[in-house]
């Protein structure tokens, strides 16, 4: 079982409130390296939210989160946030993007956040990033001169730039054509086939999802069906 | 460039307008302050250096310590009497060349005897009760600065006729008399003499130039119709600021009352300090009121940035580096604005030195400032202070703040 990268071990996660609010319920999950897993499910199913919590953006109610085997509920606020650093890249529906910095600059956040490349190296890498993304001619622009889809790549290009085992997207190609759903599509599965990365996305669209190799199915905030395309899986 | 020098840098560049608001409110804050505390402090350092030199720093006066004892006390101790005359007890310090001598062989500065009396001048027929002293010019010149305020004649010309007496410049004018008049000087011991006006003096402060009169001791002798006697002895110390120890000793020695300038001034002294205390708070309100502006700005962002902020903490930004980012904007805007404000102090000081004016103290046409680099170094602290208080509370709010809130809320 340790060999999983994500776990969820009953995972509830309720909103306090007047009237309480169930985002997911006794969630069991395990991601293990290689995996391009869709999530899918009704709008308001508690897509979003599970990504949130095996993401480490969210503290479950109740249950467990294990990152490469250890506890997360029990880490500090710190600890969690270097686990995201160097574990985990997270790539939105919306991109995200910091709008004041060039695209080059967000990409290199990251890096330079956890500190351990000299600057040169870090721009560096960016670039060289960028550019696998056919972005190379635009990497001194900032965020609002490019398009949506071009946004997206610059947003999985900086969930990279630490080179974490795991992207966790929610919808990346929720809001572009399918010209650009295809290209951002493309990008992820070859992370998976020739990077050996590991990608959980959410999505709407069920013929990317069934592109993929395993797809869990949410309603209602639990499981209703986790199923893997045999040939797929490593 | 350091990663949070950089956001904090782009975040405040992208908000020129809000910066340099902010930026000014920290410069007109840090300007006024050292205007404010150069003035304060020039006139007051100006005021004690005039008084030290104006006044002899100690004074021994032949009143003792404590009220001369009289017969009938040392006979009745505890007993209450009424209606006794007193011992009349003949004025003036006693033996007071022999004290002199005495004094000077340790005494670190010079001494000079005087006699304090009062007459009323009689000039063109106008009446007028004024301070005499009697001095002795070759050792007055030591003591006290009267020889370098003459207007005309010197000190020695006291000598140049009998009676001869300096008047102050103003009670001059007042009664008209000039070089060579003659007056008539009537004490309240009965006596009654003509003197000749010898020369007149000017030392800036109004009620000495205005009711003055210096005379050869001999003059004043013969005025309170005590010959030979000395009711005050004047010291002027080296070290000014050593007067109150000396005059300690000097009392004890000699049993006479011998008071330092700091002493006879406590009352001026102490409203100086209080002086300084109110212009602390109000230079530290200043400052206070300029970081306002540092707070806005630093809240603005936070606020503006909420999103930012949520994006950096998802990415695995620490608490410790959001807060960090805020408070290095609030120090770049406290430091820039410090910085213009010492300009900006230094010139408002400089026009407040140029500016002429009246007081009806002194004639000075000039406000006496103080350049002291302590006053910038203080300014700027404080600056830096109530910037670092005003960043940090947004700061520490945005450091807070919980990533999926505002994400869920963005998509
Ligand atoms: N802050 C909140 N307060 C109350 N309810 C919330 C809050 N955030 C989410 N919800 C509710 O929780 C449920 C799960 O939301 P979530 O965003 O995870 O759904 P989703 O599957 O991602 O939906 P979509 O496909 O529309 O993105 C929804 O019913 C939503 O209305
Ligand atoms: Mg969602």
């Amino acid at each position: 079982m340790s060999a999983a990268l994500i776990e969820a071990r009953g995972v509830t996660k309720i909103l306090a409130g007047v009237v309480p609010v169930t985002l997911v319920q006794d969630i069991d999950l395990a991601i293990v390296p290689r995996e391009f897993v869709a999530v899918t499910g009704p709008s308001g199913s508690g897509k979003s939210s599970l990504l949130y919590l095996l993401g480490l953006l969210d503290l479950p109610s109740s249950g467990d989160v294990l990152i490469d085997g250890r506890s997360t509920t029990s880490m500090t606020e710190n600890d969690r946030a270097e686990v995201r650093l160097k574990r985990i890249g997270f790539v939105f529906q919306f991109h995200f993007l910091l709008p004041e910095f060039t695209i080059t600059e967000n990409v290199a956040l990251p890096m330079r956040a956890l500190g351990q490349l000299p600057s040169r190296a870090i721009t560096a890498r960016a670039e060289q990033l960028l550019a696998s993304f056919g972005l190379g001619d635009h990497r001194r622009k900032t965020p609002d001169q490019l398009s949506g889809g071009q946004r997206q790549r610059v947003a999985v290009a900086r969930a990279l730039a630490n080179d974490p085992p795991v992207i966790l997207a929610d919808e990346p190609t929720g809001s572009l054509d399918s010209v650009a759903t295809a290209q951002v599509f493309g990008i992820l599965r070859e992370l998976v086939t020739l990077h050996g990365k590991t990608v959980v996305a959410v999505t709407h669209d069920l013929a990317l999802a069934a592109q993929m190799h395993r797809r869990i199915h949410i309603i209602d905030g639990r499981v209703a069906r986790d199923e893997r395309v045999a040939s797929a899986t490593a | 460039m350091n990663l949070i020098l950089t956001i904090a840098w782009t975040h405040v560049r992208h908000r020129a307008r809000q910066t340099l608001v902010a930026i000014a409110g920290v410069m007109t804050g840090v300007g006024f302050s050292i205007m404010m505390a150069a003035m304060m402090e020039g006139s007051q350092d100006d005021f004690i250096k005039t008084l030290v030199d104006a006044l002899p720093h100690i004074s021994i006066t032949d009143e003792s310590r404590e009220p001369t004892r009289q017969p009938a006390d040392m006979v009745y101790a505890a007993a209450e009497l009424h209606g006794l005359t007193p011992q009349v007890r003949r004025p003036g310090i006693k033996n007071p060349m022999a004290m002199i001598a005495s004094l000077q062989s340790w005494v670190p500065g010079s001494l000079t005897p005087s006699v304090q009396s009062k007459a009323l001048l009689r000039f063109a027929g106008r009446n007028l009760n004024i301070s005499i002293v009697g001095i002795d010019p070759h050792t007055e010149v030591h003591v006290s600065n009267l020889g370098t305020h003459m207007r005309q004649g010197t000190l020695t010309s006291l000598y140049r006729s009998s009676n001869a007496i300096l008047l102050g410049d103003r009670l001059a004018n007042k009664i008209g008399a000039r070089v060579n008049s003659n007056i008539t000087l009537a004490s309240a011991e009965g006596s009654n003499m003509n003197a000749t006006v010898v020369g007149t003096f000017h030392t800036g402060f109004r009620a000495m130039d205005e009711t003055t009169g210096y005379v050869l001791l001999k003059t004043a002798q013969i005025l309170e119709k005590q010959t030979g006697i000395v009711n005050e002895i004047r010291v002027r110390a080296d070290d000014p600021m050593a007067a109150r120890l000396i005059a300690e000793r000097i009392g004890e020695q000699t049993g006479y009352k011998s008071i330092s300038w700091q002493e006879a001034q406590e009352d001026l002294l102490s409203a100086i300090t209080l002086r300084n205390v109110l212009m602390y708070t109000i230079v530290g309100a200043i400052l206070l009121v300029a970081s306002f502006g540092t707070y806005n700005i630093i809240s603005t962002i936070t606020h503006e940035k909420t999103r930012d902020i949520a994006i950096m903490k998802s990415l695995g930004f620490r608490d410790h580096t959001i807060r960090a980012i805020f408070i290095v904007e609030a120090l770049l805007v406290g430091m820039v604005g410090a910085a213009l404000g010492w300009v900006f102090g230094y010139l408002l000081t400089r026009g407040l030195a140029s500016l002429e004016f009246k007081t009806p103290f002194s004639d000075y046409n000039h406000l006496p400032v103080l350049y002291a680099v302590k006053h910038y170094v203080l300014a700027t602290s404080f600056a830096l202070l109530s910037s670092l208080i005003a960043g940090y509370f947004p700061a520490r709010a945005a450091a807070r703040l919980h990533p999926v809130d505002i994400i869920r809320g963005a998509t």
